[in-house]
């Protein structure tokens, strides 16, 4: 089952429909880091809210994809971690740290947005 | 070289009963199937068949969304650890009823290479394959019974129960 990514201004929307194999993760990785390059994407939103399992690869798999993409010079946040996949994990010992997370698809922009703007202000020249 | 066999929770040791009938007792004599079903595990995709019957099977026993989850994880963990390192084998899954308590029983079998040092296997953040050697540890933290029984050469057999509250 492949991921549909929608382009939403500059970011990338990886909405997750249904139940994913780890094949469909790593398919999902690959598209969103080539993708991020030839869209010249500044951030990228991966919306688990149809997950209901997040599994060590899963989890793993989501924060290669946000490493990776660091890398290529975006900004990744995933969004809609259900309560229960959250209970899991931290049963798990899963952290995901240093990956941003938002509450939902909304809370997911703004965090981008708010980025974004913050790196424009430092990049934009001083003032003599 | 002997079997390996590490019981980890209060739990009778559950000799391997083969497949046991549904409503009659296995080989502890004390467990009754209620209902069991098998799945084969040859790639990814089995795996999310597996923690999907599994989902489905013990919500029929009235578990909460959040044992579910943490039920379905387990399987997941298990299945995957038969593809990555004995290719293939068996997710095995059982309601059962001990006195007045009824559970779920996940057995993940297989033929594969085995564990050379189970103790060690079952320490967090040990692994012997890119993973975050979570797979067994991790198991064993979400469900209330946890044994495994694993031969080097002849394989794997990991069970893991979790009692309805």
């Amino acid at each position: 089952m492949e991921v549909p990514i929608l382009k939403q201004g500059p970011y990338l929307i990886a909405s997750i429909q249904s139940a994913l194999s780890d094949a469909d993760l790593v398919q999902l990785r690959d598209a969103l880091v080539e993708q991020v390059g030839r869209l010249r994407s500044r951030g990228v939103i991966v919306d688990v809210t149809a997950l209901d399992v997040m599994d060590s690869f899963a989890t793993r798999t989501l924060r290669d994809i946000t490493f990776m993409i660091r890398l290529r010079g975006a900004e990744t946040v995933i969004v809609g971690i259900q309560p229960d996949v959250a209970f899991t994990m931290v049963q798990l010992g899963l952290k995901l740290e240093g990956v941003p997370t938002a509450l939902d698809l909304e809370e997911g922009i703004a965090f981008l947005s708010k980025k974004d703007n913050g790196a424009n202000k430092e990049a934009a020249p001083r003032g003599r | 070289m002997q079997t390996r066999k590490l019981l980890l929770a209060d739990g009778e040791n559950d000799p391997v009963d083969a497949h046991a009938q549904p409503d009659r007792f296995t080989a502890n004599g004390r467990d009754r199937v209620l209902e069991e079903i098998a799945v084969q595990i040859h790639c990814d995709t089995d795996i999310v068949a597996a923690r999907q019957k599994g989902r489905v099977l013990a919500a029929s026993l009235g578990f909460s969304s959040s044992e579910l989850t943490l039920i379905a994880t387990a399987i997941s963990e298990l299945a995957r650890n038969i593809v990555l390192y004995a290719k293939q084998g068996e997710i095995v899954l059982r309601l059962y009823e001990r006195g007045e308590q009824r559970g779920v029983m996940v057995r993940a079998r297989d033929r594969g290479p085995g564990i050379p040092d189970v103790r060690r296997a079952l320490q967090g953040g040990f692994s012997t394959s890119r993973s975050l050697g979570l797979g067994l540890p991790g198991v064993r933290r979400l469900m209330d019974e946890f044994e495994i029984e694993s031969r080097v050469g002849h394989g794997t057999t990991v069970t893991a129960r979790k009692w309805r509250r």
